[in-house]
């Protein structure tokens, strides 16, 4: 692209060829007001506040619409433009209410912002004022549209970034109004962005309604904990109650959005009942106890226990927000005590592929290429429930690149596939083998000998071949597994295949895993096959092993295995079997108190600092934003000081920062280490009984957004994506 | 587009007659095949006139799945244009012109003259459901002025008698149909 | 001379039908295409020689507007009609489309031809029920005689034209507005640029012209661009269709050379109803400011002269409003059309249109305030030049022509109470 010269309020600048002023200007902090100009969207050009004086142009022009061009020049504050852009302020203000005092949105609006600068004292509206009935749009999103100015940014976000159209404006001139179609809820899992969007008081958070004015909520940075993202945050609040969670623009992982879990989610420390103190099950009675003797409790059943079965008879199971730190404690507090039976993969079935592959599991590529590849190709993946932002990102490829899916079930896609497998739930591995097979057909040299007589005998179609073709075409092309191949029974398989196809069409892959860690739990070590960074361990039990056969002690960290994992009743009868189980837990509420008989309060999201690791491998520390209520302690901490009862040496830790820094000089020193497959796994029978029918639902992946009350109003909480009736078992 | 998992497209054939589905493909021909929007318009309109002038909810949803577009795109549509009508009115409307041109030759005795005839107000229908009085914009037939339109044909040139006359074909119309109802009963 | 150029087949029988339209040399420009003796640069040199202006308000110059399709870029390209026709005061499409329908199917056919274009689309507003079925039988009729369909006249060129109905929205006359409403869209202007030349009917490069401009092509060619400039004057070639109404005792449409007398088109319609006083005229639509009879009887009627007068020729509407007329009446029913019929897009549209017109009914209602007139003129002012499509302007020049012209009968009812002229 070009460049051309402008000058804007007398700063020279030099600007890209075809972008608009407005642009330019932002980029040299210059700020002209707007409202529907958003950098995110398409330009409307329709609410006219951005009027600027251009040289030599007889009127003011909108500067969002505007193109820069050699030479022009720019007046943001000229009489010209002021008078431009005071006038439109009059018009959008002769029908707002001016009801700033009771609106959600005081303090922050950019009406408001904007009115004080612009606003005459004196309105010479005398005119009745507009009324807009309102609208009830779902648990999640509260509408005040008499308050609403029209700059259909909300509209073109759903038209354009989701590709759902929910939102339109209906009616025409003064009577257009902005809402669904008759008053339909709102339904895509990103739907909550509009209440950033919306720059006045028109959509607000539903659950932070009249809870906090603006002005008095102070902002910590964080991290969501609800997909393999890692989207930055900033938790708000209030004399420590989280008032609400906002995203953190972050260009390479959340861009500007959040997903309606990350931002909800919250709900869950309030709406669920929390534990507050430790507690002890005396003949079957809850009793509320101090730490110290909790602890030395759990940790004399922990040496009993280990002790009498040599390490086998005892295990942890990691939940899916635990943070890095937690795993890292947690696996080496066992280790040293004498078991490897530490896993926080409750939902997989497939552990061959254990001991090789990298040490972290995830994408091997930028998360941001997405937004540009020629061809992807989804095997497993259900984006949109999933990571619902990444589904944003396929979808601004397919633009012009092509998406194409291997899904035994019929997803749910907001782009446009350009080819579409569905097989039956225990022929996805050989399905996807007949891929790799065409792609060997197009391009015989790449594969070696082993792998060539593996894929002997398979057949492609057609079909088969587009796809291997639009992955070599691709200049830029990518595989991406989901969470579905990793609770499949043939994992393994299909990850090789992936890897392998990957290669002969010289594609990046990337395997999206299921929870917010999971490749922070598998540096930390919470394997059995592995400890942390990769170091060498004996095998231990593997989550289903110690889920399915039982064990005399079971430790859970923020883990609820009787609803999470696949072998929900399993899990719940073993437990309920245990000679004894220690629960380090947030909540008070669900089944845990059925079958634990210690539980240890630990405090939960946003109130631990800790450290994610995302899925393109980034590592994301973050503070505690507010403080764990009663007397709930860092599970870091407890785990540490469990680890002193236990007469462990080298846990001598001070702050979370020296565990995770420990762990990362580790990681360093080793690197992301692959140790490669030689030979491909076998090619398994797999009977459908076995397949996996159900994942979990979008808003039951964790504790904490389990207990998230308006999420669970949502119809996307009844209405699981992958349910049974849609897996094929045809 | 895969946006909408919409597999309905028979709704919209179980609620009108296999000759208003013809119109609609009609329509859907005049324009590439991969632009489902174009016959929107189009398609509300002869849906309303399917249904006694006006469009329900469940026939704009089912036109939106007839057509494969979201539900709000109609319901936009729906909205935008003065010629539909999403609430219940009269068998025949009558659109009355009051813009400059007609109002200059007497627009205001024309609807008079109406609302003494049907005893109703402008906007509403009688109660027997056969008439609705509507005022519109320009209808550009300013010559003929002053002016109206039911039934798809304009009446230009009004004076009183005319507008009896306008009345009374109507009324002459329905008792016809009504007969034919009577007559279809009995067979 | 009248009746020369689009009303050419008025005096026969059924002069809507194909043969009438062949019998006045309908469909000989076409042929003479066909026969090679006209190619894409002398119809361009024609049509610029002509002085054609466009016919649905704004009077670009056809010619130049053709020359700016991409004729030689790939793929589809559209050409448009824009038979809309909902500029209050305006009726002279709907007589096209009746009674010779055909002069604007060889117009667009031609158009086609040039634009390298095979498909167009005749939109024409909601309610136009009786001329769309004229045009659809008048479709017929042409592809039988393969005017239209594949190889037209043996020739490389293949064009398909279609009907399409609006639904009741006058803002869908705006060029992009229609093209969104073709695509089965709400009639919302788009931002220009780019313009439809380049960015039209479902992104693709569209040309779109009124009823009347297409329907003067076949003439031009036949007759020659310079035939047609001499028929007006120059910068406004042709005759150009008036249609007249109001307050005059014959009204309807009136093809005349373009620089005619406002005098003789007032005697053309019979003079003002009644033998009354004339006491003002909107000379273009709606849209353009109301001329005082003094100003006006001066007037010739073109482009420039009533341009120069501050008003505008537009579409050709012509309102006639005798002397017992109540300009704040004239006045609110104009800032209410605009107001019913703003797309609801942009702020000053959306807001300021509204608030006109709730001024001048306050106004007529007898609660007038001193300040409201200048607040009027302010407003409208403020909407001037500030939206995205020219509907803003329309309703603020209007507006800011009756202060203008007739202050003193707003200041008059705001302090009595009633009407100057009505009592
Ligand atoms: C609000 C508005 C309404 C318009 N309505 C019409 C119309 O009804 N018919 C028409 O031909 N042009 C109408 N126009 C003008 C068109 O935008 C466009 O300029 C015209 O169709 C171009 O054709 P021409 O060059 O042949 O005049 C309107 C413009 C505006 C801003
Ligand atoms: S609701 Fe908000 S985002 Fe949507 S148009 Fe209104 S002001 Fe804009
Ligand atoms: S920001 Fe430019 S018009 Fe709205």
């Amino acid at each position: 692209m070009g460049k051309v010269h402008i000058e804007i309020d007398g700063q020279k600048l030099e600007a890209e060829v075809g972008s608009m002023i407005i642009e330019v200007a932002d980029k040299a902090d210059i700020y002209i007001p707007r409202f529907c100009y958003h950098k995110k969207l398409s330009v409307a050009a329709n609410c006219r506040m951005c009027m600027v004086d251009v040289a030599n142009l007889p009127k003011a022009v909108p500067a969002c619409a505007t193109p820069v061009a050699e030479g022009m020049v720019i007046d943001t504050r000229s009489q010209k433009a002021i008078n431009a852009q005071k006038a439109v302020m009059e018009f959008l203000l002769i029908n707002h209410p001016l009801d700033c005092p009771v609106c959600d949105q005081g303090g922050e609006c950019e009406l408001q912002d904007l009115s004080v600068g612009y606003g005459d004292d004196v309105s010479r509206f005398t005119e009745g004022k507009r009324v807009v009935k309102d609208k009830d749009i779902g648990p999640l999103i509260a509408t005040d549209m008499t308050r609403c100015i029209h700059c259909t940014r909300c509209v073109r976000f759903g038209q354009e970034i989701v590709g759902i159209r929910e939102f339109g404006a209906t009616g025409r001139g003064e009577h257009m109004e902005i809402g669904t179609y008759i008053e339909e809820t709102v339904e895509s899992e990103v739907s909550a962005n509009i209440i950033d969007l919306c720059p006045v008081g028109a959509l607000t958070a539903k659950p932070s309604q009249f809870k906090a004015r603006a002005w008095e909520l102070r902002q910590a940075p964080s991290i969501a904990a609800h997909d393999c993202l890692g989207s930055n945050i900033f938790v708000h609040h209030r004399r420590g109650e989280i008032i609400r969670v906002v995203p953190r623009e972050n260009e390479s992982i959340n861009e500007v959005w959040l997903s309606d879990r990350d931002r909800f989610s919250y709900q869950g420390l309030t709406e669920g009942a929390r534990l507050l103190n430790p507690r002890i099950k005396r003949n079957g009675e809850w009793e509320d106890c101090d730490w110290q003797t909790a602890l030395n409790l759990v940790a004399s059943e922990m040496k009993r226990i280990i002790g009498a079965s040599n390490g086998n008879d005892f295990g942890i199971l990691m939940g899916n927000n635990a943070t890095t730190e937690e795993s890292y404690l947690a696996q080496r507090m066992l280790r040293k005590a004498g078991s490897n039976n530490i896993d926080f993969r409750t939902r997989r079935r497939d552990y061959t592929g254990d001991g090789r592959g990298s040490v972290r599991s995830g994408m091997n590529f930028p998360m941001e290429n997405l937004d540009t590849m020629d061809a992807t190709l989804l095997i497993g993946a259900d984006l949109r429930h999933e990571q619902p932002l990444t589904a944003l990102r396929v979808r601004k490829s397919t633009g012009y690149g092509k998406a194409m899916a291997i899904n035994p079930f019929d997803g749910e896609y907001n782009f446009r596939l350009s080819n579409e497998l569905q097989p039956k739930s225990n022929m996805l591995a050989q399905e996807f083998a007949c891929v790799l097979a065409a792609a060997d057909a197009l391009r015989p040299e790449s594969l070696n000998a082993e792998a060539k007589e593996w894929l002997d005998g398979i057949e492609f179609n057609d079909e088969h071949k587009e796809i291997a073709q639009n992955l070599i075409d691709g200049e830029a092309s990518c595989i991406l597994m989901g969470v579905y191949v990793q609770e499949h029974p043939q994992a393994e398989t299909i990850n090789w295949l992936a890897e392998t196809l990957a290669s002969v069409t010289d594609s990046d892959w990337g395997y999206m895993t299921q929870g917010c860690n999971a490749a922070g739990n598998k540096i930390a070590g919470a394997v059995p096959c592995q400890s942390a960074a990769g170091g060498k361990s004996e095998q231990g039990k593997t989550a289903k092993e110690m889920l399915t056969e039982g064990l005399k002690g079971y430790m859970l960290v923020n883990c609820e295995p009787d609803v999470e994992s696949i072998w929900a009743e399993q899990a719940l009868q073993n437990l309920k079997d245990a000679e004894f189980v220690v629960a380090l837990t947030s909540f008070a509420d669900g089944r845990v108190p059925d079958y634990a008989n210690v539980m240890l309060p630990i405090a939960g999201c946003y109130e631990t600092s800790g450290t994610y690791i995302n899925v393109e491998g980034k590592w994301q520390s973050f503070a505690a934003a507010v403080k764990a209520p009663g007397e709930a302690r860092p599970g870091w901490k407890v785990l540490r000081v469990l680890a002193n009862l236990l007469d462990l040496s080298g846990f001598e830790y001070e702050s979370s920062l020296q565990v995770i820094n420990e762990l990362r000089e580790k990681f360093d020193a080793v690197g992301d280490v692959r140790v490669a497959r030689k030979v491909p796994p076998p090619m398994m029978v797999v009977n459908e009984q076995e397949t996996n029918r159900e994942c979990l639902g979008l808003y039951m992946v964790d504790p904490l957004v389990r207990r998230a009350g308006a999420l669970q109003k949502t119809p996307k909480a009844s209405t699981h994506p992958i349910s049974i009736s849609r897996v094929k078992t045809r | 587009m895969t946006d909408f998992n919409y597999d309905q497209t028979l709704h919209l054939k179980n609620l009108l007659s296999p000759d208003a589905i013809a119109e609609i493909d009609g329509w859907i021909k005049k324009y590439p095949p991969e632009r489902k929007r174009p016959p929107i318009i189009a398609a509300l309109k002869v849906v309303q006139e399917h249904n006694g002038n006006y469009l329900t909810e469940e026939l704009m949803q089912a036109v939106a799945e007839y057509l494969d577009v979201p539900h709000i795109a109609v319901y936009e549509v729906a909205t935008f244009y003065s010629m539909f009508h999403l609430n219940e009115v009269g068998k025949h409307v009558i659109s009355v012109c009051n813009n400059i041109s007609c109002s200059l030759r007497g627009a205001d005795k024309v609807i008079e003259h109406l609302q003494n005839r049907l005893n109703i107000k402008v906007g509403e229908t009688t109660d027997d459901g056969v008439y609705t009085i509507k005022t519109v914009e320009c209808m550009a037939a300013c010559g003929g002025a002053p002016m109206l339109e039911v039934d798809k044909v304009y009446h230009e040139n009004l004076t009183e008698e005319k507008i009896d006359q306008i009345l009374s074909d109507i009324a002459a119309v329905e008792l016809n149909s009504k007969e034919m109802s009577n007559v279809e009963a009995k067979d | 001379m009248a009746n020369e150029v689009c009303f050419r087949t008025l005096h026969l029988d059924t002069p809507w039908s194909i043969d009438a339209y062949e019998s006045v040399g309908g469909y000989s420009s076409l042929k003479k295409i066909a026969a090679g003796e006209l190619c894409y640069d002398t119809i361009i040199d024609e049509l610029k020689l002509s002085a054609l202006r466009g016919r649905g308000g704004a009077g670009f110059p056809t010619g130049l507007k053709w020359s700016f399709m991409p004729r030689n870029m790939p793929g589809q390209k559209y050409v448009v009609c824009n038979s809309d026709e909902g500029e209050p005061g305006t009726f002279k499409d709907r007589d096209i489309l009746r009674y010779n329908p055909h002069q604007l199917i060889e117009g667009m056919i031609i158009a086609g031809y040039v634009m390298n274009a095979t498909v167009g689309y005749n939109y024409m507003r909601g309610e136009f029920y009786e001329p769309f079925a004229r045009m659809e039988a008048a479709i017929a009729e042409a592809k039988e005689r393969n005017y239209l369909g594949d190889n037209i006249l043996g020739m490389d060129f293949n064009f398909e034209l279609h009907n399409h109905l609006g639904a009741g929205a006058y803002i869908c006359g705006e060029e992009t507005a229609l093209i969104e409403s073709i695509e089965g869209k709400k009639g919302q202007p788009r931002f220009k640029p780019p313009f439809p030349a380049n960015y039209g009917v479902f992104g693709r490069p569209t040309n779109v012209n009124n009823t009347e401009s297409y329907a003067s092509v076949p003439a031009i060619l036949q007759h020659g661009g310079q035939w047609f400039l001499k028929l007006g004057k120059p910068n406004n070639g042709g005759t150009k269709i008036f249609s007249v109404s109001g307050h005059v005792n014959n009204p309807g449409n009136f093809e005349i050379n373009m620089g005619t007398p406002f005098k003789d088109l007032l005697e053309l319609a019979g003079g003002v109803l009644g033998g009354k006083q004339l006491k003002a005229v909107i000379p273009g639509g709606s849209s353009s400011p109301v001329l005082p009879a003094d100003i006006m009887m001066d007037l010739t009627m073109d482009y420039d002269s009533i341009g120069k007068a501050g008003s505008m020729l537009g579409s050709g509407a012509v309102m006639v409003l005798d002397e017992n007329t109540c300009m704040v009446e004239v006045a609110a029913i104009t800032a209410h059309f605009y107001y019913e019929e703003s797309c609801g897009q942009c702020s000053p549209c959306r807001e300021g249109t509204g608030w006109m017109s709730r001024v001048i009914h306050r106004i007529l209602k007898g609660d007038g305030r001193a300040e409201d007139l200048d607040n009027l003129d302010r407003v409208a002012g403020n909407i001037m030049g500030r939206t995205i499509c020219a509907l803003g302007d329309a309703a603020a020049m209007p507006v800011q022509g009756f202060l203008k012209h007739f202050r003193h009968e707003f200041e008059y009812m705001i302090e009595h109470k009633r009407s100057m002229v009505k009592g």
